[in-house]
């Protein structure tokens, strides 16, 4: 299976991923040959094969609705890139 | 000491005649002597380490030490430790200490178990060489040329040099198992959901699971006793009772039945690596077991079927780094998209940024059945081929790795022939089976080779008893690299 260019620069852009051009060229070609892997699959016959994500097929578990964390606003923002008084700064989105 | 097992190095605590200050002072200058050429640790902190044995002393001195109190261990730069950097090998979290501790870590703080340095990792595990990490590949001790295999290889390569007593690694696609085999020991990934991913970096959810690392399968069944057990926070981890995973360590092997798949010994697997699993297999006959073949017809799809799932995963997981509440940011952006654009393209390397845009592409409008479904699919079919095996077999057995450690840059820019070095492992991954690699002798320029053992699901303490019956009658275990 081969990408297009167009194709590369969308799944860039879905995964905010910055690319130039020579970036987008050699994505191309690398997954390029990796969905030619990935292809093998296609010729699989699953009908009536269930989906399987969990090995035991558990169903998630459900807890009563209660405060278990204690707030540590003040400890998680120390590693923060930038904050101003106790809130995350980033550039700003609404004029 | 270096030599020494878990067990014997326990006694010598309990016994004092050595202190766990003493004892992680020692290993702590022997990693300044012999790291500087293998890079296996990201981060050393003595401060901490020595401080944790200090109260490791106390607690032995009060009559209350556990298997593992004052023993010096390192822990896979996967998992959050409060107070010590964890990178996850990526740029992305280059400044990131830990305000919090993972499930597993606090199990062994718990235990009273010494925390010598963050080992060396592929950049959010997503290698089978080392040479994705940030900060350097790391170099096999066998061979310094040579790769020690990924994403867990500065464990391996730690725990080979005897830079530590034991270690953590984890393993989504054979992360523990083909650095442990690349650098001849012992590793152990276990049943899905036996330890808690709390605080372990995500890469693909279904699949991680974390695993001890070490010399001999005694050490792995003690390691696994503190790793395992039931935690809330984890949404996948199992409720079950608690095992003592080294109760069946000295049965016989007399009548194991062992499967061995022909897609497993069949085209692709190097022949230096087949003679020694081979002459391994004989090894077990001689201890009373026997052999049957069988098949994992679907295992040949497990390699595509790993490629749409574990970057679909991954590339959810890894939405979270965008540069605003930890971790890197770009020094220089313009509006709140350019500045998450930047930040990632800036902060993720080669591969990772690879295997998110096929996570992004296969979960993309219009290919979400076609790719992730039908991947879900057919790891079903996989799942039951293992289950069909062992209605034949008590374990399975083959390589883990289809070659030697490969040198260093060897595999350049194709991902695709680095993929492949996973062929024996994913599937077991896939399955959420345990799966375990020993050393069984040595290939091509004297490079170690592993013997992978998969169990049933649950069946850890079967497994470490089929391994430890092997290291009893064989050495390949205790070999050491040279100048080590």
């Amino acid at each position: 299976m081969s990408l297009s260019t167009l194709d590369v620069e969308k799944i860039a852009r879905l995964a905010r991923l910055a690319m130039d051009e020579n970036e987008v060229e050699a994505a191309r070609l690398q997954l390029s040959g990796i969905f030619g892997l990935i292809a093998e699959m296609q010729a699989v016959d699953t009908d009536g094969v269930e989906p399987m994500s969990h090995s035991q097929d558990l169903a998630q578990r459900l807890r009563e609705d209660v405060i278990t964390d204690s707030n540590q606003r003040e400890l998680f923002q120390t590693i923060a890139p930038q904050v101003e008084a106790g809130l995350y700064l980033v550039p700003q989105v609404i004029e | 000491m270096f030599e020494s097992s878990l067990r014997q190095i326990g006694a010598a605590l309990a016994a004092r005649k050595i202190s766990s200050v003493e004892l992680t002072q020692l290993y702590l200058d022997r990693i300044a002597r012999l790291n500087p050429a293998l890079n296996a640790f990201i981060t050393l902190n003595p401060e901490l380490s020595l401080a944790q044995a200090k109260a490791a002393d106390a607690r032995i001195a009060a009559g209350k030490a556990d298997a593992l109190t004052g023993i010096p261990l390192a822990q896979k730069d996967i998992f959050c430790a409060k107070g010590w950097l964890t990178t996850c090998g990526s740029k992305m979290l280059h400044n990131f200490v830990s305000p919090y501790d993972a499930h597993v870590i606090t199990q062994f703080n718990n235990a009273g178990a010494i925390i010598l340095g963050k080992t060396n990792m592929d950049e959010f595990a997503m290698g089978s060489s080392n040479e994705t990490s940030f900060y350097g590949p790391v170099k096999n001790p066998w061979d310094t040329q040579r790769v020690p295999g990924g994403s867990s290889g500065g464990t391996a390569a730690a725990v080979a040099a005897r830079l530590c007593a034991a270690a953590t690694g984890t393993d989504t696609g054979g992360s523990i198992r083909q650095p442990a085999a690349l650098c001849g020991i012992s590793g152990l990934k276990p049943t899905y959901g036996v330890c808690s991913r709390y605080g372990m970096i995500a890469f693909a959810s279904s699949l991680d699971q974390a695993g001890p690392m070490g010399r001999s399968a005694e050490d792995l069944a003690l390691m696994l006793n503190t790793m395992a057990g039931f935690d809330e926070r984890d949404s996948t981890s199992l409720q079950r009772d608690t095992e003592d995973y080294a109760r069946d360590l000295n049965k016989p092997l007399n009548g194991l039945r062992i499967g061995l798949p022909k897609e497993f010994f069949a085209a692709g697997m190097g022949s230096d690596v087949a003679k020694a699993v081979e002459a391994a297999i004989a090894e077990y006959k001689k201890l009373g077991a026997t052999v049957v073949e069988i098949s994992l017809p679907n295992s040949k799809l497990s390699v595509p079927v790993y490629y749409v799932l574990a970057p679909a995963e991954a590339s959810s997981n890894l939405s979270r780094f965008d540069g605003v509440r930890y971790g890197y940011r770009a020094p220089e952006y313009g509006d709140l998209t350019d500045m998450y654009e930047k930040t990632r393209a800036q902060g993720f390397g080669a591969e990772v940024k690879r295997r998110i845009m096929i996570g992004t592409y296969v979960l993309s409008h219009g290919y979400y059945d076609a790719y992730y479904i039908k991947a879900q699919r057919i790891r079903r079919l996989i799942a039951q081929d293992f289950a069909e095996a062992f209605k034949q077999c008590d374990v399975i057995m083959g390589p883990t790795s289809p070659t030697t450690a490969f040198k260093l840059g060897e595999k350049g820019d194709d991902p695709v022939q680095m993929y492949l070095s996973d062929i024996y492992t994913i599937a077991v991954n896939l399955a959420g089976l345990p799966g375990m690699s020993i050393p069984c002798g040595f290939g091509e320029n004297n490079m170690p080779v592993g013997l992978q053992i998969i169990g049933n699901y649950f069946d850890e303490a079967r497994m470490l008893n089929v391994a430890h019956q092997y290291q009893l009658a064989t050495d390949w275990h205790s070999r050491a690299p040279m100048g080590i």
